[in-house]
């Protein structure tokens, strides 16, 4: 009999990031540099999702994210889902909340703030929790969630 | 002054511990208030050695004449000593000493460094870096909060009041940081704004909103008249900035677009005043100047007295 569904097997120990909205799923795999893991990783995007319609579901194997890399990844993904695993069974969930503060993780779009001419590290405050809009706290510029760069 | 519109503002300013005067946004009512009638003290008598022994700094990282003479005049009136320098290019700056380096040697001789910086956000840093109290005289085209408690103190003064003005700003609300400030410091007051610019210049998208967000009244118009002048208590004119256009031929376009003349005023109400930031070009022509009306050389002049608040208070000064 003929499969229906690809298989993606369990891993065994490592983090599975879900509820992805479904267009910034590679962005993840970027902001997190998955390239350059040298472990399995599994990237699912365009799943039918309850929630979101369309979602993006990323496994990697023996990887488990940094305070600052979850920090990173709220930035472009503010309500996913984090699954620690270990010996194949999901021993805590975080729910990414997106941070008050983020240091040195996005880069102002002002081009005369302060931050893009000397070597101070950005600092980025929530301006509007719905909008997930940020404000410099340096130049006080405020940055649309589609404005939004990365260092 | 503690950052008190945000929990996180409040708790940098727990980390530094100093007092600094950087943006607008930190201002709450109460210390508009305060600071207002410490510089009615100070206008009823200007010379107060209050700062015998210390050592205010003025670093200008841009030029600002206008700005620096009310700044030094301030700290001479107050019996204090001026460092400083007005051209950056005669120091380490051009030799490119970052603006971390110049406030850490500088705070070794001051006891209050007012800057202006190209910069935006110079002057947040600055203050991180150091626990000499920084005063902001103008960061790019973000904050100049000593300006606006002049506009603010300069309201007060001639309305009897900040509460319930009706204010029409006019020019350039687009790159105006000055209209900007002042929408914010008036948003604890309940203001009535009527912006008057050319589409180009309209006031930005941000401040509208900040405006819905604090349920702030204002309409929008390009029609520049006598009878949006006589229904408002405060019209405050701004230049129309060439140097902020990139492409000239819109300069152009928009560069005489307003000009007020005296007989404008002959039915405005009796307590209207005209304020502008100065240096103004063509938008008030010199007839108004003889007007009862004009009062931005007045209002210029209360920069000496806010400035002299604003130090003393820097410095934990009571009067």
């Amino acid at each position: 009999m003929a499969k229906t569904e690809l298989e993606v097997s369990a891993i065994a120990n490592g983090t599975v990031i879900d509820h992805i909205p479904a267009d910034v799923t590679f962005k993840i795999v970027q902001v997190l540099d998955l390239y350059n893991h040298p472990g399995a990783i599994t990237v699912g995007t365009n799943l039918a999702s309850k929630t979101l319609g369309k979602k993006g579901i990323i496994k990697i194997a023996d990887r488990f994210l940094t305070d600052e890399e979850i920090g990173r990844l709220s930035v472009v993904a503010p309500n996913v889902t984090l699954n620690i695993i270990k010996d194949y069974q999901i021993i805590e969930k975080k729910y990414v909340q997106y941070p008050k503060l983020i240091v040195g993780v996005v880069k102002c779009s002002n081009p005369k703030c302060i931050t893009n001419h000397q070597p101070v590290a950005t600092k980025m405050e929530l301006f509007d929790e719905k909008l997930k809009s940020l404000r410099c706290v340096y130049c006080e510029r405020v940055m649309q969630q589609n404005e939004i760069e990365l260092l | 002054m503690p950052r008190k519109n945000s929990i996180f503002g409040a708790l940098i300013q727990i980390v530094t511990m100093q007092n600094n005067f950087i943006s607008v946004s930190d201002l709450s009512k109460e210390d508009i208030l305060s600071l207002l009638k410490d510089a009615a003290k100070f206008e009823a008598n200007p010379n107060q050695r209050l700062l015998e022994g210390k050592v205010v700094a003025t670093l200008f990282f841009e030029p600002s004449t206008r700005t620096r003479l009310s700044f030094e005049t301030a700290a001479n009136r107050l019996g204090a000593r001026v460092i400083g320098f007005s051209d950056p290019n005669a120091t380490s700056t051009s030799k490119g000493e970052t603006l971390k380096d110049t406030i850490k040697m500088v705070s070794n001789y001051a006891d209050v460094i007012v800057m202006r910086h190209y910069l935006e956000g110079a002057a947040r840093y600055a203050s991180e870096v150091t626990d000499v109290p920084i005063i902001n005289a103008g960061d790019g085209a973000n904050q100049h909060p000593s300006q606006t408690m002049l506009d603010l103190y300069s309201i007060w003064k001639t309305q009897g009041t900040l509460e319930n003005i009706d204010i029409t700003m006019v020019g350039d609300l687009k790159y105006g940081r000055t209209v900007h400030s002042l929408v914010q410091a008036l948003s604890f007051f309940h203001p009535k704004f009527h912006f008057i610019a050319p589409d180009l210049l309209r006031m930005p998208l941000g401040y509208r909103d900040f405006c819905v967000r604090h349920n702030l009244e204002y309409d929008e118009q390009e029609r520049f008249d006598e009878e949006a002048i006589n229904r408002t208590d405060i019209l405050y004119m701004t230049r129309i900035q060439r140097e902020r256009f990139s492409d000239l031929r819109e300069y152009e376009q928009v560069k005489n677009v307003y000009c007020l003349h005296k007989a404008m005023l002959d039915n405005a109400k009796p307590n209207l005043r005209v304020l502008h930031p100065l240096p103004r070009v063509n938008e008030i022509a010199y007839d108004v100047d003889e007007s009862e009306k004009a009062y931005y050389f007045q209002q210029a002049q209360n920069g000496l007295y806010t400035r002299e608040a604003i130090i003393c208070r820097m410095l934990n000064i009571q009067l």
